[in-house]
């Protein structure tokens, strides 16, 4: 039992974390510029291919370092050349353009490199169990996968609290109208904050990839689930994103770890109940299989009690 | 939706390119023959590789002098998205253009949706009616409950599959913990129930320490499972995932060192390949085929060599394929026309000796292919091997056909 109990923690949080990573972007722009961003997972997915690529050619840290840049670059260009002007039309047009962007990129790397997956290799160097206790190995990659992240957070709290650009953006997120009135060039921090998205994405892809499988639709079953942590997580807040996504990476894997069903409940309170036909179904569903419903019960729970979100200080 | 317009629209480019040449061959002078297949969307990826390998036969059919002394076969792709619904829409799509067979893989949901359009269709318009060749679908209800004269399965249903798996498992005095993790969707149930049944039935001394059912194509990470079979103490596990269920398990399993045995129905799919090897998952994870690249015959492997020069190295997946275009042909041409009841009724209760030289047969009570099946694990140091890993499937036990006839619950109503 205590096995189960540890290692499910390191797998939620491990989970939790690459969660942030993803989220981490998509609050900044998500909060900054209330752009839904669909296409931020799949800036994922494409980091993920780019560091495949590159380091299929020079070498798991180059690709790892290159992607993510190539990436923010890219994020970047969309903000500039495309968003910008979509922009003018209003929040359902910018919606749709990165709707259209996100079934793009996954055009594109089908096209580049196939619909069945790639061989991203986890580096020698991290390719060895970090631990092992009562015979159960953990990666050192995944080890890697969570130091990277932690450092991510620490370095974009000190970044956004400590530092000029920080104060900016920060103050852009509740008096967007204020900052670009005081002159600061509003439009270049938004090109900005969406690149550096961008490229967090890039990189939680780079990372994940080889812990993971490279796949054209690794990304799908994410969109939903980054939503969830910023709206869980409250606008803007980097310490509520980082607190969302380790609850649903920890709440997940536990859930997963509990075989029991509501029948199962009752029975151990020594309660025996007759359920109805219609009802038994519902009743012998164990823990297990709501496991993927969870966060979605805590989103619609959270926009019922606290609208604003664990940390977050604006409404919408 | 625009994949088959792609699809058609090069169909008639190759169609105009033919009327140029001296011999004019008109749209009515070919048998079409439909493909009905997701090429968009999250499964494109089994559905394009599909049909390529329709695509590579009935241009190796053409080749030779096409059917009935020079007619040609036409293939006509559709895209179904995966979806029952869609599959409908194609389906009466295919019929309005002239196509007589219907070649269907993915899906055993699709499947059962199909067959009972196409009954019902051919039951209504004598004039129109086409046959359902059915070369993936493993949901046993298709040659029992759900039978009917215009389908036939060319590839072995799921609990026969699992009777040789588990026939195979009774010999392995090592195994004593069994864990089954699989989709929660008809066919992952459909494994676990049959799995159950027959190792309590073959090996009662076997214990099944878990059984999971985990959505289907929405877990990102596995390794919260992989911990939970880890504490289960299981030594093998059974598992009917594909796709990235699949891959992504056994990539959770690599990096937790987890050393169980894994039985699978999908294992030769695009990506598992890929991935057992990334986990180093050696001579540890078994699939059951009626096929694979390592099984002796050189009619089979001469195929594989070609087609893999010809796709970048991707593999021959469904010997059953190959199977049912030969007996189409063969059956088209002994009865001499195209006529979907005159073919149909030739391939009742044929016998035919395919690529590999085994004797296979069209069983007439039920239209089921009866086959021999492989148990392969996949390993290295095998001589051809499977999506550039240089690992490749290597048989450890063969399951003759005569061991694997189950019963038939089938009665169906044959045409005058």
């Amino acid at each position: 039992m205590s096995e189960l109990i540890v290692f499910s923690t390191l797998n939620g949080l491990q989970y939790g974390l690459l969660l942030f990573l993803l989220a981490s972007g998509l609050t900044l722009i998500f909060s900054m510029m209330g752009v839904l961003n669909f296409a931020h997972a799949s800036l994922y997915m494409l980091g993920a291919y780019l560091g495949y690529q590159i380091s299929s050619w020079l070498g798991f840290w180059i690709g790892l370092l290159v992607a993510p840049l190539l990436v923010g670059a890219l994020g970047a260009l969309i903000e500039r050349f495309g968003l910008r002007h979509v922009h003018r039309h209003g929040h359902v047009a910018e919606l749709l353009f990165t709707f259209g962007l996100a079934y793009l990129i996954e055009e594109v790397v089908v096209m580049v490199w196939g619909r069945i997956p790639v061989s991203y290799q986890v580096p020698e160097i991290l390719d060895f169990p970090a631990f092992t206790l009562w015979a159960t190995s953990y990666p050192a990659y995944r080890v890697f996968m969570l130091l990277v992240s932690m450092a991510i957070f620490l370095g974009l709290l000190l970044v956004l609290t400590r530092s000029r650009v920080g104060l900016i953006v920060q103050a852009s997120l509740t008096q967007p109208k204020m900052v670009s009135m005081l002159g600061h060039n509003v439009p270049m921090v938004f090109m900005l904050v969406f690149g550096v998205g961008s490229a967090l994405a890039g990189l939680a892809g780079a990372i994940a990839g080889p812990a993971l499988v490279t796949q054209p639709n690794m990304a799908v079953n994410l969109v939903p689930l980054l939503f969830v942590v910023v709206v869980l997580g409250g606008l803007g807040s980097l310490t509520g994103a980082l607190l969302a996504s380790l609850l649903i990476g920890l709440v997940q894997t536990f859930a997963i770890a509990g075989d029991f069903s509501l029948a199962d409940m009752a029975r151990a309170i020594g309660l025996s109940m007759n359920v109805p036909q219609v009802l038994s179904e519902l009743w012998n569903v164990t823990l297990a299989q709501l496991a993927p419903v969870l966060p979605y019960l805590l989103l619609v729970l959270m926009l019922i009690f606290r609208p604003t979100g664990l940390m977050g200080s604006r409404e919408s | 939706m625009t994949n088959s317009i792609f699809f058609s629209r090069r169909g008639l480019l190759m169609a105009a390119g033919l009327c140029a040449l001296p011999i004019v061959a008109s749209a009515q002078d070919t048998i079409k023959v439909a493909y009905i297949d997701p090429l968009s969307g999250s499964a494109a990826v089994t559905g394009e590789h599909g049909a390529r390998h329709f695509r590579y036969l009935i241009d190796k059919v053409n080749a030779a002098g096409g059917v009935l002394g020079g007619k040609k076969l036409e293939l006509v792709l559709f895209d179904n998205k995966g979806a029952p619904q869609e599959t409908i829409v194609q389906a009466q799509k295919a019929i309005d253009d002239g196509v007589k067979f219907i070649y269907q893989g993915f899906g055993s949901n699709v499947a059962l949706a199909l067959t009972d359009f196409i009954a019902k269709h051919d039951e209504r318009n004598p004039d129109k009616r086409v046959l359902y060749l059915s070369y993936g679908p493993m949901d046993p209800a298709l040659t029992n409950e759900k039978c009917n004269f215009w389908h036939y399965r060319f590839e072995s249903d799921s609990n026969v599959k699992i009777s040789a798996l588990v026939e195979f498992m009774k010999g392995q005095p090592a195994l004593k913990n069994v864990y089954l993790i699989n989709q929660d969707y008809s066919f992952g149930q459909s494994v676990r129930t049959e799995a159950r049944k027959q190792l309590r039935d073959k090996r009662p001394d076997v214990k099944i320490v878990g059984d999971e059912l985990h959505p289907l194509l929405k877990v990102n990470d596995f390794a919260p499972y992989i911990a939970k079979i880890r504490a289960s103490g299981a030594d093998s596990v059974i598992t009917g995932n594909w796709g990235a269920d699949l891959s992504l398990l056994l990539k959770a399993a690599g990096d937790a060192g987890l050393k169980t045995q894994w039985y699978t129905i999908y294992g030769g799919l695009a990506g598992a390949p890929t991935a057992i090897k990334q986990a180093g998952l050696d001579g540890q994870v078994f699939q059951v085929v009626n096929w694979h690249a390592n099984v002796p015959g050189d009619e089979m492997q001469a195929l594989n060599a070609d087609f893999r020069r010809q796709y970048n190295e991707q593999g021959w997946w469904y010997l059953q394929a190959k199977t049912s275009i030969d007996m189409l042909v063969r059956a088209i041409n002994k009865v001499g026309s195209a006529d979907p009841v005159k073919v149909g009724l030739a391939l009742e209760g044929m016998r035919y000796k395919n690529a590999i030289g085994a004797d296979v047969l069209m069983r007439k009570e039920d239209h089921q292919l009866i086959q021999d099946l492989y148990v392969a694990s996949f390993s290295s140091g095998v001589p051809v091997d499977e999506e550039k890993t240089g690992w490749g499937w290597k048989t450890v036990a063969t399951v003759p056909a005569s061991a694997l006839t189950p019963a038939t619950t089938c009665r169906m109503v044959r045409p005058e």
